[in-house]
Protein backbone atom coordinates (compact mmCIF):
# COMPACT_ATOMS: atom_id res chain seq x y z
CA UNK A 1 0.00 0.00 0.00
CA UNK A 2 1.27 3.48 -0.81
CA UNK A 3 1.61 5.81 2.14
CA UNK A 4 -0.75 8.72 2.78
CA UNK A 5 -1.44 11.41 5.31
CA UNK A 6 -4.04 10.26 7.82
CA UNK A 7 -6.54 12.74 9.20
CA UNK A 8 -9.20 12.00 11.79
CA UNK A 9 -11.48 15.01 12.20
CA UNK A 10 -13.98 15.15 15.06
CA UNK A 11 -16.67 17.20 13.28
CA UNK A 12 -18.22 17.28 9.82
CA UNK A 13 -16.92 20.80 9.21
CA UNK A 14 -13.37 19.71 10.04
CA UNK A 15 -13.79 16.78 7.65
CA UNK A 16 -14.93 19.10 4.85
CA UNK A 17 -11.88 21.32 5.40
CA UNK A 18 -9.62 18.27 5.30
CA UNK A 19 -11.12 17.26 1.94
CA UNK A 20 -9.91 20.36 0.07
CA UNK A 21 -6.87 18.46 -1.18
CA UNK A 22 -7.74 17.02 -4.61
CA UNK A 23 -6.29 13.62 -3.82
CA UNK A 24 -8.07 13.27 -0.49
CA UNK A 25 -10.35 10.30 0.03
CA UNK A 26 -12.97 9.67 2.71
CA UNK A 27 -12.56 6.58 4.89
CA UNK A 28 -15.60 5.04 6.56
CA UNK A 29 -15.14 1.69 8.30
CA UNK A 30 -12.50 0.76 5.74
CA UNK A 31 -13.74 -2.77 5.12
CA UNK A 32 -13.69 -2.19 1.36
CA UNK A 33 -11.28 0.71 0.96
CA UNK A 34 -8.39 -0.74 2.99
CA UNK A 35 -8.29 -4.01 0.97
CA UNK A 36 -8.58 -1.89 -2.19
CA UNK A 37 -5.60 0.24 -1.13
CA UNK A 38 -3.58 -2.89 -0.35
CA UNK A 39 -4.08 -3.93 -3.96
CA UNK A 40 -3.01 -0.43 -5.04
CA UNK A 41 -6.33 0.03 -6.81
CA UNK A 42 -6.69 3.21 -4.77
CA UNK A 43 -3.83 5.43 -3.65
CA UNK A 44 -5.11 8.63 -2.03
CA UNK A 45 -2.52 11.12 -0.80
CA UNK A 46 -4.73 12.00 2.15
CA UNK A 47 -7.19 9.78 3.95
CA UNK A 48 -9.90 11.51 5.95
CA UNK A 49 -11.38 9.09 8.48
CA UNK A 50 -14.98 9.68 9.49
CA UNK A 51 -14.96 7.25 12.42
CA UNK A 52 -14.32 9.87 15.11
CA UNK A 53 -17.27 12.07 14.11
CA UNK A 54 -19.88 11.34 16.77
CA UNK A 55 -22.56 13.51 15.11
CA UNK A 56 -22.62 11.03 12.19
CA UNK A 57 -23.43 8.02 14.37
CA UNK A 58 -26.68 6.74 15.78
CA UNK A 59 -30.24 5.83 14.95
CA UNK A 60 -33.33 7.88 15.72
CA UNK A 61 -37.07 7.76 15.13
CA UNK A 62 -38.47 10.87 13.46
CA UNK A 63 -41.84 12.49 14.21
CA UNK A 64 -43.22 11.35 10.82
CA UNK A 65 -42.45 7.70 11.67
CA UNK A 66 -39.36 7.43 9.49
CA UNK A 67 -36.00 6.25 10.83
CA UNK A 68 -32.76 8.18 10.44
CA UNK A 69 -29.46 6.33 10.54
CA UNK A 70 -26.22 8.29 10.77
CA UNK A 71 -23.80 7.70 7.89
CA UNK A 72 -21.10 6.54 10.33
CA UNK A 73 -23.33 3.96 12.02
CA UNK A 74 -21.91 0.45 11.86
CA UNK A 75 -23.79 -2.58 10.55
CA UNK A 76 -23.58 -4.11 14.05
CA UNK A 77 -25.33 -1.10 15.58
CA UNK A 78 -28.11 -1.26 12.97
CA UNK A 79 -28.52 -5.02 13.53
CA UNK A 80 -28.82 -4.52 17.29
CA UNK A 81 -31.40 -1.72 17.20
CA UNK A 82 -34.93 -2.75 18.14
CA UNK A 83 -36.53 0.22 16.33
CA UNK A 84 -35.42 -1.00 12.91
CA UNK A 85 -37.89 -2.81 10.64
CA UNK A 86 -37.41 -6.50 9.97
CA UNK A 87 -35.99 -6.44 6.44
CA UNK A 88 -33.28 -3.97 7.40
CA UNK A 89 -32.34 -5.92 10.53
CA UNK A 90 -31.97 -9.12 8.51
CA UNK A 91 -29.86 -7.24 5.99
CA UNK A 92 -27.52 -5.69 8.56
CA UNK A 93 -27.11 -8.97 10.46
CA UNK A 94 -25.91 -10.78 7.34
CA UNK A 95 -23.35 -8.36 5.93
CA UNK A 96 -19.86 -9.87 5.91
CA UNK A 97 -19.04 -11.35 9.30
CA UNK A 98 -19.14 -10.21 12.94
CA UNK A 99 -15.81 -8.38 12.77
CA UNK A 100 -16.65 -6.64 9.50
CA UNK A 101 -20.02 -5.54 10.90
CA UNK A 102 -18.24 -3.83 13.81
CA UNK A 103 -16.34 -1.57 11.39
CA UNK A 104 -18.33 -1.20 8.17
CA UNK A 105 -20.80 1.68 7.95
CA UNK A 106 -24.04 2.35 6.10
CA UNK A 107 -22.63 5.57 4.62
CA UNK A 108 -19.58 3.77 3.31
CA UNK A 109 -21.66 1.03 1.73
CA UNK A 110 -24.00 3.46 -0.03
CA UNK A 111 -21.20 5.76 -1.22
CA UNK A 112 -19.27 2.82 -2.66
CA UNK A 113 -22.36 1.33 -4.38
CA UNK A 114 -20.80 -2.06 -4.97
CA UNK A 115 -23.11 -3.88 -7.41
CA UNK A 116 -23.36 -6.78 -4.93
CA UNK A 117 -23.67 -4.75 -1.71
CA UNK A 118 -26.77 -5.12 0.46
CA UNK A 119 -27.58 -1.60 1.68
CA UNK A 120 -28.28 -0.10 -1.77
CA UNK A 121 -31.19 -2.56 -2.11
CA UNK A 122 -32.72 -1.41 1.19
CA UNK A 123 -32.32 2.27 0.33
CA UNK A 124 -33.82 1.89 -3.14
CA UNK A 125 -36.65 -0.42 -2.09
CA UNK A 126 -37.83 1.76 0.78
CA UNK A 127 -37.38 5.00 -1.18
CA UNK A 128 -34.91 6.26 1.40
CA UNK A 129 -33.43 9.75 1.31
CA UNK A 130 -29.65 10.16 1.43
CA UNK A 131 -28.74 13.31 3.32
CA UNK A 132 -25.38 14.92 2.62
CA UNK A 133 -23.73 18.11 3.79
CA UNK A 134 -25.17 19.84 0.68
CA UNK A 135 -28.57 18.33 -0.08
CA UNK A 136 -31.07 15.53 0.19
CA UNK A 137 -30.99 12.92 -2.59
CA UNK A 138 -33.78 10.41 -3.12
CA UNK A 139 -32.56 6.84 -3.52
CA UNK A 140 -34.20 6.73 -6.97
CA UNK A 141 -31.76 9.45 -8.07
CA UNK A 142 -28.75 8.34 -6.02
CA UNK A 143 -27.56 5.11 -7.63
CA UNK A 144 -26.03 5.72 -11.07
CA UNK A 145 -24.59 2.33 -12.03
CA UNK A 146 -21.79 0.09 -10.81
CA UNK A 147 -19.72 1.99 -8.19
CA UNK A 148 -21.32 5.26 -9.38
CA UNK A 149 -23.55 7.53 -7.32
CA UNK A 150 -24.90 11.06 -7.46
CA UNK A 151 -22.34 12.12 -4.83
CA UNK A 152 -20.01 14.90 -5.89
CA UNK A 153 -16.42 15.56 -4.82
CA UNK A 154 -16.29 16.62 -1.22
CA UNK A 155 -19.80 15.43 -0.42
CA UNK A 156 -20.33 13.35 2.73
CA UNK A 157 -23.31 11.13 3.55
CA UNK A 158 -24.36 12.44 6.97
CA UNK A 159 -27.41 10.24 7.39
CA UNK A 160 -30.04 8.17 5.62
CA UNK A 161 -33.76 8.58 6.26
CA UNK A 162 -35.81 5.41 5.77
CA UNK A 163 -39.60 5.45 5.42
CA UNK A 164 -40.81 2.43 7.40
CA UNK A 165 -42.75 -0.15 5.36
CA UNK A 166 -45.56 -2.09 7.04
CA UNK A 167 -44.02 -5.31 5.70
CA UNK A 168 -40.47 -5.87 4.51
CA UNK A 169 -38.06 -8.65 3.69
CA UNK A 170 -34.49 -9.01 2.50
CA UNK A 171 -33.59 -12.27 0.80
CA UNK A 172 -29.93 -12.80 -0.03
CA UNK A 173 -28.50 -15.64 -2.07
CA UNK A 174 -25.06 -15.45 -0.57
CA UNK A 175 -21.66 -15.97 -2.14
CA UNK A 176 -20.23 -17.95 0.75
CA UNK A 177 -16.62 -16.78 0.46
CA UNK A 178 -17.13 -13.05 0.04
CA UNK A 179 -20.52 -12.94 1.85
CA UNK A 180 -21.74 -10.50 -0.81
CA UNK A 181 -25.04 -11.13 -2.57
CA UNK A 182 -25.06 -13.19 -5.75
CA UNK A 183 -28.63 -11.92 -5.84
CA UNK A 184 -30.30 -9.94 -3.07
CA UNK A 185 -33.94 -8.84 -3.10
CA UNK A 186 -35.37 -6.19 -0.81
CA UNK A 187 -39.15 -5.96 -0.71
CA UNK A 188 -40.96 -3.05 0.93
CA UNK A 189 -44.72 -3.12 1.28
CA UNK A 190 -46.19 0.29 2.07
CA UNK A 191 -49.92 0.64 2.40
CA UNK A 192 -50.38 1.82 -1.18
CA UNK A 193 -47.20 0.72 -2.85
CA UNK A 194 -44.86 -2.23 -3.14
CA UNK A 195 -41.27 -1.58 -4.16
CA UNK A 196 -38.74 -4.26 -5.10
CA UNK A 197 -35.00 -3.58 -5.38
CA UNK A 198 -32.54 -6.12 -6.73
CA UNK A 199 -28.82 -6.11 -5.93
CA UNK A 200 -25.99 -8.41 -7.00
CA UNK A 201 -27.64 -9.29 -10.29
CA UNK A 202 -27.29 -6.49 -12.82
CA UNK A 203 -24.20 -5.01 -14.45
CA UNK A 204 -25.65 -1.58 -13.77
CA UNK A 205 -25.89 -2.32 -10.04
CA UNK A 206 -28.98 -2.06 -7.89
CA UNK A 207 -32.29 -1.56 -9.74
CA UNK A 208 -36.04 -1.69 -9.20
CA UNK A 209 -37.90 -4.63 -10.72
CA UNK A 210 -40.87 -2.63 -11.94
CA UNK A 211 -42.81 -5.54 -13.53
CA UNK A 212 -42.81 -7.38 -10.22
CA UNK A 213 -43.94 -4.23 -8.41
CA UNK A 214 -46.92 -3.90 -10.78
CA UNK A 215 -47.83 -7.58 -10.41
CA UNK A 216 -47.52 -7.51 -6.63
CA UNK A 217 -49.45 -4.26 -6.31
CA UNK A 218 -52.32 -5.99 -8.14
CA UNK A 219 -52.06 -9.18 -6.08
CA UNK A 220 -49.56 -9.62 -3.25
CA UNK A 221 -48.79 -13.30 -3.68
CA UNK A 222 -45.92 -15.45 -4.93
CA UNK A 223 -48.10 -16.75 -7.75
CA UNK A 224 -48.50 -13.33 -9.30
CA UNK A 225 -44.80 -13.50 -10.27
CA UNK A 226 -45.16 -16.80 -12.15
CA UNK A 227 -45.69 -15.31 -15.59
CA UNK A 228 -42.92 -12.73 -15.38
CA UNK A 229 -39.81 -13.34 -17.43
CA UNK A 230 -36.37 -12.16 -16.26
CA UNK A 231 -33.96 -11.86 -19.17
CA UNK A 232 -30.26 -12.71 -18.67
CA UNK A 233 -29.19 -9.73 -20.83
CA UNK A 234 -27.51 -7.14 -18.64
CA UNK A 235 -27.06 -9.57 -15.75
CA UNK A 236 -23.61 -10.17 -14.26
CA UNK A 237 -22.02 -13.46 -15.30
CA UNK A 238 -18.90 -14.67 -13.47
CA UNK A 239 -17.35 -17.79 -11.94
CA UNK A 240 -19.88 -17.71 -9.11
CA UNK A 241 -23.03 -17.59 -11.23
CA UNK A 242 -23.85 -17.19 -14.92
CA UNK A 243 -26.10 -14.37 -16.08
CA UNK A 244 -28.83 -16.96 -16.78
CA UNK A 245 -28.57 -18.26 -13.23
CA UNK A 246 -28.70 -14.77 -11.75
CA UNK A 247 -31.78 -14.00 -13.85
CA UNK A 248 -33.39 -17.17 -12.52
CA UNK A 249 -32.49 -16.26 -8.94
CA UNK A 250 -34.10 -12.82 -9.22
CA UNK A 251 -37.54 -14.42 -9.45
CA UNK A 252 -36.83 -17.17 -6.91
CA UNK A 253 -35.54 -14.71 -4.30
CA UNK A 254 -38.38 -12.25 -4.95
CA UNK A 255 -40.89 -15.03 -4.29
CA UNK A 256 -39.11 -15.80 -1.04
CA UNK A 257 -39.29 -12.12 -0.12
CA UNK A 258 -43.07 -12.13 -0.68
CA UNK A 259 -43.45 -15.30 1.39
CA UNK A 260 -41.31 -14.04 4.28
CA UNK A 261 -42.35 -10.38 4.42
CA UNK A 262 -43.04 -9.36 8.01
CA UNK B 1 5.82 10.07 11.44
CA UNK B 2 2.68 10.56 13.53
CA UNK B 3 2.57 9.23 17.08
CA UNK B 4 0.00 6.74 18.27
CA UNK B 5 -0.85 5.65 21.77
CA UNK B 6 -3.28 3.08 23.06
CA UNK B 7 -3.91 0.68 25.91
CA UNK B 8 -3.01 -2.87 24.91
CA UNK B 9 -3.99 -5.66 27.29
CA UNK B 10 -4.26 -3.10 30.08
CA UNK B 11 -0.88 -1.46 29.50
CA UNK B 12 -0.31 1.97 27.93
CA UNK B 13 1.85 1.75 24.79
CA UNK B 14 2.94 4.25 22.17
CA UNK B 15 4.97 4.49 19.01
CA UNK B 16 5.52 6.30 15.73
CA UNK B 17 3.77 4.91 12.68
CA UNK B 18 3.08 5.77 9.06
CA UNK B 19 -0.46 6.51 7.95
CA UNK B 20 -0.52 3.16 6.18
CA UNK B 21 0.70 1.13 9.17
CA UNK B 22 -1.97 -1.46 9.88
CA UNK B 23 -3.00 -2.08 13.45
CA UNK B 24 -1.79 -5.68 13.17
CA UNK B 25 1.63 -4.46 11.99
CA UNK B 26 1.89 -2.10 14.96
CA UNK B 27 0.94 -4.90 17.35
CA UNK B 28 3.35 -7.43 15.85
CA UNK B 29 6.29 -5.29 14.72
CA UNK B 30 6.32 -2.43 17.24
CA UNK B 31 4.94 -4.17 20.31
CA UNK B 32 6.34 -7.64 19.44
CA UNK B 33 3.04 -9.24 20.38
CA UNK B 34 3.15 -11.90 17.69
CA UNK B 35 0.18 -13.95 18.90
CA UNK B 36 -2.06 -11.95 16.58
CA UNK B 37 -1.48 -13.63 13.24
CA UNK B 38 -1.63 -12.45 9.66
CA UNK B 39 -3.19 -15.23 7.63
CA UNK B 40 -4.58 -13.77 4.46
CA UNK B 41 -4.10 -10.00 4.79
CA UNK B 42 -7.31 -9.63 2.77
CA UNK B 43 -9.91 -9.44 5.59
CA UNK B 44 -11.10 -12.97 4.98
CA UNK B 45 -9.49 -15.32 7.48
CA UNK B 46 -9.80 -13.74 10.93
CA UNK B 47 -6.40 -14.94 12.23
CA UNK B 48 -5.77 -11.28 13.14
CA UNK B 49 -9.02 -10.88 15.10
CA UNK B 50 -8.63 -8.72 18.21
CA UNK B 51 -10.88 -6.49 20.29
CA UNK B 52 -10.84 -2.69 20.02
CA UNK B 53 -12.88 -0.96 22.70
CA UNK B 54 -14.43 -4.34 23.40
CA UNK B 55 -15.49 -5.00 19.81
CA UNK B 56 -14.22 -7.78 17.57
CA UNK B 57 -12.31 -6.41 14.58
CA UNK B 58 -9.82 -7.63 12.00
CA UNK B 59 -6.52 -5.95 12.83
CA UNK B 60 -5.36 -6.27 9.21
CA UNK B 61 -8.26 -4.07 8.09
CA UNK B 62 -7.78 -1.13 10.39
CA UNK B 63 -4.99 1.43 10.54
CA UNK B 64 -2.94 1.79 13.72
CA UNK B 65 -3.86 5.48 13.83
CA UNK B 66 -7.54 4.53 13.91
CA UNK B 67 -6.86 2.85 17.26
CA UNK B 68 -5.32 5.99 18.76
CA UNK B 69 -6.47 6.44 22.38
CA UNK B 70 -8.42 3.20 22.28
CA UNK B 71 -8.27 0.00 24.30
CA UNK B 72 -7.00 -3.06 22.49
CA UNK B 73 -7.16 -6.68 23.67
CA UNK B 74 -5.09 -9.40 22.01
CA UNK B 75 -4.60 -13.10 22.64
CA UNK B 76 -1.64 -12.31 24.94
CA UNK B 77 -4.04 -10.74 27.42
CA UNK B 78 -6.48 -13.64 27.54
CA UNK B 79 -4.76 -15.95 30.03
CA UNK B 80 -5.74 -15.82 33.70
CA UNK B 81 -3.71 -13.56 36.00
CA UNK B 82 -1.68 -16.52 37.29
CA UNK B 83 -0.66 -17.38 33.73
CA UNK B 84 -2.93 -20.40 33.38
CA UNK B 85 -5.14 -20.77 30.31
CA UNK B 86 -8.49 -19.04 30.55
CA UNK B 87 -11.68 -21.09 30.22
CA UNK B 88 -11.89 -20.66 26.45
CA UNK B 89 -8.25 -21.55 25.85
CA UNK B 90 -8.56 -24.51 28.23
CA UNK B 91 -11.64 -25.78 26.37
CA UNK B 92 -9.81 -25.51 23.03
CA UNK B 93 -6.97 -27.58 24.56
CA UNK B 94 -9.28 -30.14 26.20
CA UNK B 95 -11.38 -30.73 23.09
CA UNK B 96 -8.62 -30.56 20.49
CA UNK B 97 -10.03 -27.33 19.09
CA UNK B 98 -6.82 -26.70 17.21
CA UNK B 99 -4.61 -28.62 14.84
CA UNK B 100 -1.83 -26.44 13.42
CA UNK B 101 -2.93 -23.60 15.71
CA UNK B 102 -2.49 -20.75 13.25
CA UNK B 103 -6.13 -19.66 13.34
CA UNK B 104 -6.48 -20.24 17.09
CA UNK B 105 -5.74 -16.72 18.39
CA UNK B 106 -8.48 -15.33 16.17
CA UNK B 107 -10.84 -18.18 17.07
CA UNK B 108 -10.32 -17.52 20.79
CA UNK B 109 -10.88 -13.77 20.38
CA UNK B 110 -14.03 -14.36 18.30
CA UNK B 111 -15.28 -16.81 20.92
CA UNK B 112 -14.66 -14.34 23.75
CA UNK B 113 -16.66 -11.79 21.77
CA UNK B 114 -19.54 -14.23 21.24
CA UNK B 115 -19.75 -15.37 24.87
CA UNK B 116 -19.88 -11.76 26.11
CA UNK B 117 -23.34 -11.32 24.59
CA UNK B 118 -24.50 -14.94 24.34
CA UNK B 119 -23.47 -17.10 27.29
CA UNK B 120 -25.05 -20.31 25.93
CA UNK B 121 -24.83 -20.17 22.13
CA UNK B 122 -26.29 -22.92 19.98
CA UNK B 123 -24.13 -24.70 17.42
CA UNK B 124 -25.78 -22.61 14.71
CA UNK B 125 -25.04 -19.36 16.57
CA UNK B 126 -21.41 -20.43 17.09
CA UNK B 127 -20.91 -21.26 13.41
CA UNK B 128 -22.59 -18.01 12.43
CA UNK B 129 -20.33 -15.97 14.70
CA UNK B 130 -17.22 -17.73 13.37
CA UNK B 131 -18.16 -16.89 9.77
CA UNK B 132 -15.14 -14.58 9.49
CA UNK B 133 -12.65 -17.03 11.00
CA UNK B 134 -11.21 -19.63 8.68
CA UNK B 135 -9.43 -22.82 9.86
CA UNK B 136 -7.50 -24.23 6.94
CA UNK B 137 -6.99 -27.52 8.79
CA UNK B 138 -10.82 -27.57 8.54
CA UNK B 139 -11.00 -28.43 12.22
CA UNK B 140 -14.32 -26.70 12.78
CA UNK B 141 -16.00 -29.67 14.42
CA UNK B 142 -13.81 -29.59 17.51
CA UNK B 143 -13.66 -25.78 17.57
CA UNK B 144 -17.44 -25.71 17.83
CA UNK B 145 -17.32 -28.48 20.43
CA UNK B 146 -14.74 -26.56 22.47
CA UNK B 147 -16.93 -23.45 22.43
CA UNK B 148 -20.00 -25.43 23.51
CA UNK B 149 -17.90 -26.83 26.37
CA UNK B 150 -16.46 -23.43 27.26
CA UNK B 151 -20.01 -22.14 27.63
CA UNK B 152 -20.82 -24.93 30.08
CA UNK B 153 -22.84 -27.08 27.70
CA UNK B 154 -22.80 -30.86 27.63
CA UNK B 155 -20.57 -32.15 24.84
CA UNK B 156 -20.27 -35.73 26.11
CA UNK B 157 -22.46 -37.01 23.26
CA UNK B 158 -20.57 -35.19 20.53
CA UNK B 159 -18.09 -37.52 18.88
CA UNK B 160 -14.43 -36.52 18.81
CA UNK B 161 -14.00 -36.49 15.05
Amino acid sequence: MYNFEFKQPKTVSEALSALVNDEAQLLGGGQTLIPTMKQRLASPSTLVSLTAIEEMKGICLNDDGSISIGGGTTHADVAANSNIFSGLITLAKNIGDAAVRNRGTIGGSLANNDPAACYPAAALSTGAVIITNNREISADDFFRGMFETALEEGEIILSVRFPVPSLSSYQKFIQPASRFAIVGVFLSNFENEIRIAITGAAEEGVYRWREAEVALNANFSEGSLNDLLVEPEGMIGDIHASSEYRAHLVKVMTKRAVKNAS
Amino acid sequence: MPDVKMIVNGKPVSGSVEGRTLLVEFIRNNLHLTGTHVGCDTSQCGACAIHVDGKLVKACTMFALEANNREVATIEGQANNDGSLNFIQQAFKDHHGLQCGFCTPGMVMATADLLKTNSKPTEHEIRDHLEGNICRCTGYHNIVKAILAASGQDVSRIAAE
